[in-house]
């Protein structure tokens, strides 16, 4: 079974090649398939009856219990005839229906085949899970076959009809399979049937049931049963050999072969039989009474199928073993005549061009093997002897005869399966009337030869249709094994078909079917007249439209409401709920304050001070107008909390927040020398008020739940332990850095991912490509040309200073910085630079000091880094950017990179030697010099972490500062070739004006 | 359980601070405004720390509760880092938006207010669809004999378009051609 359905996929996934190939020809390979496959069932006949099933299990997910679970019983063995053979005659049908020309002719093909596989395996699985995966998959397979005129708007729009119903169905079945699922502890199609009674008279009975009803829900859309039929008329917009077998043989059957699946032993459920019976019955007559309506007759067939559709169900779902050996029996006949006469349809549309019964008129003289193969059909669905309609019907007749004597709805069952017997007569005739007839008044219809090739498939379907009547013997063979699944007492049995069962009630009925059913095709023009006085009140089509209308407006109105697309908005409402729930809870809980309150730390007493001076900048910088006093009023606050931190008694945070601080404010003023030094607040009015409350509420919240959350420790830290394990485990004095770089290492290594990630869009955000790694070196840039800018001349004493600078910097001799001489004149400073030179290697130094010290001393990697990235923002402010770039010969993205890989590789190489991943080592060794040394291994992961900050640092260099200085650099010479309408960024703008061009340069 | 209200309280300041920057149109006050969240979120977590201590050098005659508590220290350092990195970031923002669109302003977000306006009414999903009576609308296509003449074309625009053409013309949303009043074998 699995080599079947892997040979179906394969040669779907191949199939477009062929097509390019050997063009619509290849529709006859892909038929070879199923056709293979249909002769592998024919041999596996003996094998499946002997032992009751083959089974095939492949483990496929153990923790869901999903196993690739294939059982091949008398009922997935009868469904697969159905649908291997009708599937193969389709793709041979297919060949002559399409044109050669069609470039979606490969996909179309490899559609259909994979539906084929994907139904046998729907029928053949025995995992609820994996016939799920079939079922959906089918579904989707359907959404594609059916919008294949891709260019129409009705195929679209009714292969997403169908997707929509099948889908939601489907949807509530998985949660229907994983109830009964769970329930049962076993996801085995089988063995879940056989636990059945146990399951309904057990405690979970109720979920069972409930269970049930959400499968059937699966079923019912899956096949169109009222009040999802709408679906399947609609679908008629596929090409037709696609309605042929999914619409008629294949799909829609899925919903009928579940209930036959479960049936044995659901049946017995409470809502069962209400529903399979109530929704089955009535969808029966409604298809048939609207399939009287119809003009075109491929609808006169879709409401057809929908009728039988649910008289199946009824039969199928009904659970005693005479109703199952005539579901089955039905299915199968049904099976071969619908899909007869939909491709005679497809015929008939392909050669007059036409399926409307009011254009066609005398088809029967142009195409009178075509007339005899639909007439066979149409006569097997109006259920006339000796063909396998008869005999099916026949037997349907007796199951619910038998019922009646059960049942107290029985004979209303009855009544209503004849009324729509009754029907179906009526539109069978009135099918072969309106494709065949001549009709007054209507011109003939010009009817090209049919090829013999072209009308093999429906001919062979209607001779195994003649042949199943005659000789029902086998079908009743095939069929009985599950049939006895029903048998429950010695009395009981299935019976057999059979074409002849003397005079019986049965034979009564169908010959008042017959009476009926000729008198309303002959009165038809009444039966038409009365249809037309009813409205069309009731139209699920249109119910479906109007709730997918519904939804839609309720989706734009709640956008609408919510999507305001105003950031201050959003913020507000989240905001307001992150103060408002905690509030109502703390007012609710009503406790009383925690102990252990105070103001003033005997540690500590400062941290009054600093407070004080952290709010004053705080607020200082909400009522700053400025751009720059406002970033430096922040930078007050950070500076203060370094204060704090020191006061606390955390000097490695301390040192870190200081030297953020700083490079954060130098970031600060170099990304933002472009703006307007005005910082307008631009939120007024009954906003500021709103922003004012939901602040003042938002901190005074922070602050209850920060009081109630400490005081609620009950606990000793975990982290009193730290010391103890950092000195042994760690090998460090410093708890805090050796917590960094051992105990929590992954954090760190997550952290310093982060770091990467930042550096590298901060780079891509200025740099849009690249990120400028390729910055020339300073000797091959002309003396005095970078920064230079013209325009207001400054004061004499600027003059004077710029005059003492060109001096400065014509003595090319012991210059103090590399490219120094690179910057324009008047943007030197000789004190800035002898001063770089001075202290920049100390501060080099010093960051390596604090790296490596920083496992036993305040300090360690990020500390380190930082420090290091001082010391090139003071080269880069005192040499400009040729100068950072003799600085850092190696780009940030190296940097970055190397210092990851480095990181990681601490990680790892434990994991090689036999230990845990960041496992660290101590090294004791003794060096010259040095003396004896104790070396921790975790150290280089704390390099790693060193060279990321760097790398950071000079990311933030290179693009706020050194990109953004060419951006406002003026180009050495005029551009010639430079096209206007660049981006506005490459034209010069100067620092000066920066404030009249933000009034809106375009 | 000892909970320094000194620190608390100068959170909730930030806290507030932080709070009205963020709601506020001008880009570079939010990212302000973040950073004092940033700020107000570290002296939080400072204050579960509890009394103020020694620095966490180890020594081993000093018992464990005599030190600040390092863990919150070491998140902290953690959260220092990331917010340098995430200010470095919209930084960049900021830069960016100034240059494309001299501004350093929050804008509505004009697709969202479109999606309000979205009409009711969607070609794809509510325009009527002629019924089709035919795959092979117009006239007879089949591969398998000649096309009979005088059904062959349509009139499209002005200019006749072979029948079997005209319906892959339809376009999405268009109207289809009625097969009836032109064609089909009458």
């Amino acid at each position: 079974m699995i080599t079947v359905l892997a040979v179906h996929f394969a040669v779907a996934a191949v199939a477009p090649l062929l097509f390019r190939k050997f063009g619509r020809n290849s529709f006859f390979a892909l038929a070879a398939v199923p056709a293979a496959s249909f002769i592998w069932l024919l041999l596996q006949h003996d094998a499946v009856y002997s032992s009751g099933a083959i089974t095939e299990v492949v483990p496929w997910i153990p923790g869901l219990q999903l196993d690739l679970a294939f059982r091949m019983d008398a009922l997935a063995w009868v469904m697969s005839l159905l649908v291997l053979g009708v599937g193969a005659l389709v793709l041979v049908y297919c060949a002559r229906y399409f044109e050669n020309k069609d470039d979606y002719l490969g996909g179309f093909g490899a559609q259909l085949l994979a539906f084929a596989g994907a139904m046998f395996g729907l029928v053949t699985a025995d995992d609820l899970l994996l016939m799920f995966i079939f079922w959906e998959l089918t579904t989707v397979l359907s959404y594609l076959l059916i919008g294949y005129a891709r260019t129409r708007l009705s195929a679209r729009r009714s292969a997403l009809q169908a997707l929509v119903v099948t889908t939601a169905g489907g949807l509530a079945m998985l949660v229907g399979l994983i109830i009964l699922g769970s329930t049962a502890g076993t996801y085995r199609i089988q063995a879940i049937v056989e636990l059945a009674p146990a399951l309904i008279a057990g405690p979970a009975g109720g979920a069972v049931s409930a269970a049930v009803v959400l499968i059937l829900v699966g079923a019912i859309t899956k096949s169109a049963l009222v009040p999802f039929h709408f679906w399947l008329p609609g679908a008629m917009a596929a090409p037709t050999p696609v309605s042929a077998y999914l619409h008629a043989a294949a799909m829609v059957k899925a919903g009928i072969y579940l209930v036959a699946r479960l049936a044995p032993g659901f049946a017995e459920t409470a809502p069962w039989l209400p529903i399979v019976l109530g929704l089955g019955l009535a969808t029966m007559l409604v298809g048939g009474y609207r399939a009287l309506r119809q003009t075109d007759i491929k609808l006169i067939l879709a409401y057809g199928t929908v009728s039988q559709l649910g008289f199946m169900t009824m039969v199928v779902g009904l659970g005693t073993p005479e109703a199952a050996l005539a579901g089955l029996a039905f299915l199968l006949a049904h099976g071969l005549f619908k899909a007869t006469l939909f491709l005679v349809v497809g015929i008939i549309d392909h050669q007059a061009g036409t399926r409307d019964i009011r254009e066609l008129s005398g088809v029967y003289g142009s195409a009178r093997a075509l007339a005899i193969v639909a007439a066979i059909g149409a006569a097997s669905m109006a259920g006339v002897p000796p063909l396998a309609g008869y005999v099916a019907k026949e037997s349907v007749f007796e199951a619910f005869i038998q019922y009646s004597s059960e049942s107290g709805t029985g004979p209303w069952l009855l009544g209503g399966v004849v009324l729509g017997s009754v029907l179906t007569f009526a539109y069978s005739a009135r099918f072969m009337w309106g494709a065949f007839a001549v009709k007054p008044g209507v011109e003939p219809t010009a009817f090209k030869p049919v090829k013999p090739a072209f009308l093999a498939a429906p001919a062979i379907l209607s001779l195994l249709t003649v042949l199943y009547g005659l000789w029902p013997a086998p079908v009743d063979g095939w069929i009985q094994p599950y049939a006895e699944l029903f048998v429950d007492g010695p009395e009981s049995s299935p019976g057999h078909l059979t074409l002849w069962h003397g005079i019986t009630p049965a034979l009564g009925l169908t010959a008042v079917t017959f009476v009926l059913g000729l008198a309303m095709f002959y009165g038809r023009n009444a039966v038409a007249r009365l249809q037309a006085l009813v409205p069309g009140w009731i139209d699920s089509d249109r119910a479906y439209q109007y709730t997918i209308g519904a939804l839609d407006d309720t989706a734009v109105w709640i956008t609408g409401r919510t999507q305001r697309g105003s950031l201050f908005f959003y913020l507000s409402v989240i905001l307001t709920v992150a103060f408002v729930l905690p509030l109502t809870a703390l007012l609710l809980a009503n406790k009383p304050l925690p102990e252990g309150l105070y103001f003033i730390d005997p540690g500590a007493p400062l941290q009054l001070v600093a407070g004080a001076g952290i709010v004053i900048g705080a607020l200082a910088a909400v009522r700053a107008n400025k751009r720059f006093l406002a970033v430096l009023m922040v930078s007050v606050t950070g500076y203060g909390i370094a204060l704090m931190f020191a006061l606390q008694g955390a000097p490695d945070l301390a040192l870190t927040q200081m030297l953020v601080e700083t490079i954060i404010l130098v970031a600060f003023v170099l990304a933002m020398r472009s703006l307007p030094p005005g910082l307008r607040d631009r939120t007024g009015g009954k906003y500021r008020v709103i922003r004012v409350v939901i602040g003042l509420a938002f901190g005074v919240t922070m602050i209850f739940v920060a009081i109630y959350a400490l005081g609620a420790r009950v606990a000793p830290p975990v982290s009193l332990q730290f010391p103890q394990l950092a000195y042994e485990g760690g090998g460090g004095l410093n708890v805090v850095n050796v917590t960094l770089v051992d105990i929590r290492a992954w954090d760190t290594f997550g952290e310093i991912s982060v770091l990467a990630l930042a550096a590298t869009g901060v780079a891509s955000l200025i740099f849009v490509r690249g990120r400028g790694d390729r910055i020339r070196t300073s000797a091959t840039v002309a003396e005095g040309t970078v920064g230079r800018r013209t325009g207001a001349r400054g004061s004499t004493r600027d003059d004077a200073a710029l005059a003492m600078n060109r001096r400065f910097a014509a003595a090319t001799r012991d210059a103090w910085l590399v490219a120094g001489r690179t910057l324009a004149p008047e943007r030197r400073s000789i004190i800035f630079e002898v001063v770089t030179r001075l202290i920049f290697h100390s501060i080099i130094v010093f960051s390596l000091y604090l790296l490596l010290a920083g496992h036993n001393l305040p300090g360690g990697g990020f500390a380190g880094g930082l420090t290091a990235g001082l010391a090139l923002t003071i080269r880069y402010l005192a040499g400009g950017r040729f100068e950072l770039r003799e600085a850092t010969p190696v780009g940030a993205g190296t940097l970055l990179g190397i210092g990851l890989a480095t990181a990681a590789a601490a990680g790892m190489t434990p994991l090689l030697l036999g230990g845990e991943v960041f496992q660290s080592a101590i090294v004791e060794l003794w060096l010259p010099v040095f003396g004896d040394i104790k070396f921790v291994t975790s150290t280089i992961f704390d390099i790693g972490v060193y060279i990321v900050v760097v790398g950071l640092a000079l990311d933030v260099l290179r693009s706020l500062g050194a990109e953004i200085d060419e951006h406002f650099e003026e180009p050495a010479e005029p551009p010639e070739d430079e096209e206007s309408g660049g981006a506005p960024a490459e034209a010069p703008v100067e620092a000066a004006d920066a404030e009249t061009t933000s009034k809106g340069r375009t | 359980m000892s909970v320094n209200l000194t620190l608390l309280t100068v959170m909730g300041a930030l806290y507030a601070c932080g709070i009205y920057l963020i709601l506020e149109r001008s880009l570079t006050r939010v990212l302000l405004g973040l950073m004092l969240l940033a700020n107000a979120t570290n002296l939080l977590i400072l204050a579960t720390g509890g009394y103020a201590g020694l620095a966490p050098i180890f020594d081993k005659d000093t018992p464990a509760v005599d030190y600040n508590d390092p863990l919150p220290q070491a998140l902290i350092l953690t959260s220092i880092v990331i917010s340098f990195a995430v200010t470095a970031f919209m930084l960049g923002i900021i830069y960016r938006t100034w240059v494309l669109a001299r501004q350093d302003e929050i804008q509505d977000d004009a697709e969202d207010r479109r999606v309000a306006e979205t009409p009711s009414f969607d070609a794809e999903d509510d325009s009527v669809i002629p019924v089709e009576t035919s795959e092979f609308p117009l006239a007879m296509v089949g591969s398998d004999g000649p096309v009979p003449t005088g059904t062959a074309a349509v009139m499209s625009g002005g200019r006749p378009v072979r029948a079997d053409k005209a319906a892959s013309e339809e376009q999405p949303g268009s109207l289809n051609v009625d097969p009836r009043k032109e064609g089909g074998g009458k």
